[in-house]
């Protein structure tokens, strides 16, 4: 995966303002995307480019278990969030509706990585490089059942039994 | 083990489990509502588009629905959300729909505790965060997203790693002034929004034996607001009692052992707490009352599953007795039984002589939905859950979060005031 950060240097991005609570009655995905962010940065929906990601802070996506911030993110063409840390319920329907992937980062990648630059992620080495500025930072790896869930495409693509 | 873990290895079918082991859980509630039901149905229909059979649910008589977020309708989007959500229920027999206009309903978290749908030592999962409140009756409650609640209803389990447990010991009965929403309040100022995240945050000690059901249930309520899976208080006399009186049978009170584990302790004076706000823009950004800000308030908002109890009505009416509101003040009751038992027992003529609206039960400007949201700059004081920017509305509104007590007084000055100080 490669593309360019869109960057919020903050801890605590709730999902109120990933998609703010009057949206919630919207199920058609395209249309949330219009609003995603809008509580925080209304230029979000003009910037964003498909396959780009998102870097921020410390307990990304608290507050609403609402499966629509990560729709929402998905479906602005963001393919992976990054940050210090996640929120519990936006991890899990990030990743069990394999809507967008949550990288957890440490603080180099935090601190390294600038607003605009072009980064890959290799989760099978669970290696991000920074293209722009010709750094490599390690990311947390996924825990076991995270790694299958991913791996099998969401929760519903994937088989416990055949573990 | 612990009452979390002795719970969900029940439902895993293990003899134990310990914090980090992945188990799938039997779950035995699942509870969805006119926001993530919606969610749900079109999870639903991506899975029939990919050959998925979503012909029949595991267990229907396991389900229940609630209409909270957007009724009454606000606008004809929620409307037929609220269509489809009948539709869904008729189609696959799902019978514990509780409707908007049809007796009984109200706020999903509150249905689940004024109808006994969820018991003691159950696993009950909802389509909403808040689904922790419910722990207060000695259940393993977890909010879930759409995707998740949809496997449910299909599969009857679901994944989660066991979590670590947090044990909050609470020491005293709060003093009279003071709520469980003040000490909730206080106990996420210090462990901070993410200080239980991933992991179960369970109240106890003589604190939580004085406590009522009702406050025991703010407590759960908020622990999500510290990122806790879930929150959980060992259900005791005042549970059965609680849940017999809505028509409950055949309880299974489960405890943890002696030796549980717990992977760390805190301990809180309850008899000492004061009355304690959250100013904007988050719940851990506490401050006691005597020292918040002296604040022009523009509304005051007594609503929500965690402020909009019978208790937490009685308080309001304590205050207000007799007195008049100086700001726009709406007193939303969670669920009709409540407004019922308002009525009764005269709260409703006590708020309305004061001056303040009482609206239905609903969601509604909690999470800025409808029903009075928040315009640009207005400053609010609620007995809700949440104040991140444009919780309640505009994003450059306020929210101060507080008890109903600190609520129904600073609707009476303008000003956040402490009971004590009336």
């Amino acid at each position: 995966m490669k593309g360019n950060v869109i960057k919020y240097a903050r801890d605590n991005i709730d999902t109120d303002v990933i998609i703010p609570g009057t949206y919630l009655k919207i199920h058609d995905y395209a249309e949330l995307a219009t609003h995603a962010m809008e509580g925080l940065d209304p230029d979000f929906h003009s910037k964003v480019k498909e396959g780009d990601f998102i870097l921020s802070g410390k307990n990304f996506g608290c507050g609403s278990s609402r499966e629509h911030a990560p729709i929402a993110l998905s479906h602005s063409g963001i393919k992976a969030v990054l940050a210090l840390s996640f929120a519990r319920i936006f991890y899990r329907n990030a990743v069990d509706g394999a809507f967008l992937l949550p990288i957890e980062i440490e603080q180099d990648a935090y601190d390294g990585i600038s607003e605009g630059d072009e980064i890959s992620i290799d989760v099978s080495v669970n290696e991000i490089k920074n293209i722009t500025k010709n750094q490599t930072y390690k990311m947390k790896p996924f825990s076991e059942i995270i790694g299958k869930i991913i791996a099998a495409g969401g929760l519903f693509k994937y088989k416990p039994d055949q573990d | 083990m612990n009452i979390t873990e002795k719970i969900l290895a029940r439902g895993a079918g293990k003899s134990s489990v310990s914090p980090d082991d992945v188990v799938f859980a039997k779950v035995d509630k699942v509870m969805m509502h006119d926001v993530s039901g919606p969610g749900v149905i079109k999870v639903f229909d991506k899975l029939q588009k990919q050959g998925i059979s979503v012909d029949k649910l595991w267990d229907p008589t396991k389900v229940w629905v609630a209409e909270d977020h957007f009724v009454p309708s606000a606008e004809k989007v929620s409307a037929e959300n609220i269509v489809k959500l009948s539709k869904f229920t008729k189609q696959y027999g799902i019978e514990k729909h509780f409707k908007y206009g049809m007796g009984q309903y109200g706020i999903c978290h509150t249905i689940s505790h004024e109808e006994a749908m969820v018991m003691p030592g159950d696993i009950y999962v909802g389509g909403d965060s808040h689904t922790n409140t419910t722990g207060a009756l000695g259940a393993f409650a977890c909010g879930l997203g759409h995707t998740d609640i949809a496997y449910v209803l299909l599969n009857g389990q679901i994944w989660f790693k066991v979590p670590e447990t947090y044990y909050f010991k609470l020491n005293g009965k709060l003093p009279e002034h003071v709520m469980a929403k003040d000490l909730i309040l206080k106990i996420i100022g210090e462990i901070g929004t993410d200080g239980g995240a991933y992991q179960t945050m369970q109240f106890g000690g003589s604190g939580i034996d004085e406590m009522s059901v009702e406050s025991r249930l703010t407590m759960c309520n908020m622990t999500t607001e510290a990122g806790a899976k879930n929150g959980i208080v060992e259900p005791d006399q005042k549970v059965v009692d609680y849940l017999t009186q809505r028509g409950a049978t055949n309880m299974n009170l489960v405890k943890g052992d002696d030796n549980a584990e717990y992977s760390k302790t805190f301990e809180f004076e309850s008899s000492e707490m004061e009355p304690t706000v959250a100013k904007p823009f988050s719940p851990e950004n506490i401050c006691v009352v005597r020292e918040a800000p002296s604040v022009e308030l523009d509304k005051c908002y007594i609503g929500s599953c965690t402020g909009a109890k019978y208790e937490d009505l009685e308080a309001a009416a304590r205050i207000l007795k007799g007195r008049k509101v100086k700001i726009r003040t709406e007193i939303l009751p969670a669920a009709i039984s409540i407004y019922q038992r308002a009525m009764e027992n005269g709260l409703l003529k006590i708020f309305l002589d004061a001056g303040a609206t009482v609206g239905p039960p609903t969601c509604g400007a909690c999470c800025g939905a409808h029903m009075g949201v928040l315009a640009k700059d207005e400053i609010c004081i609620s007995t809700t859950n949440r104040n991140f920017p444009g919780r309640m509305g505009h994003v450059e509104s306020q929210t101060y979060l507080a008890s109903p007590l600190v609520a129904a007084a600073s609707a009476v000055t303008g000003k956040i005031t402490d009971p004590r100080d009336l």
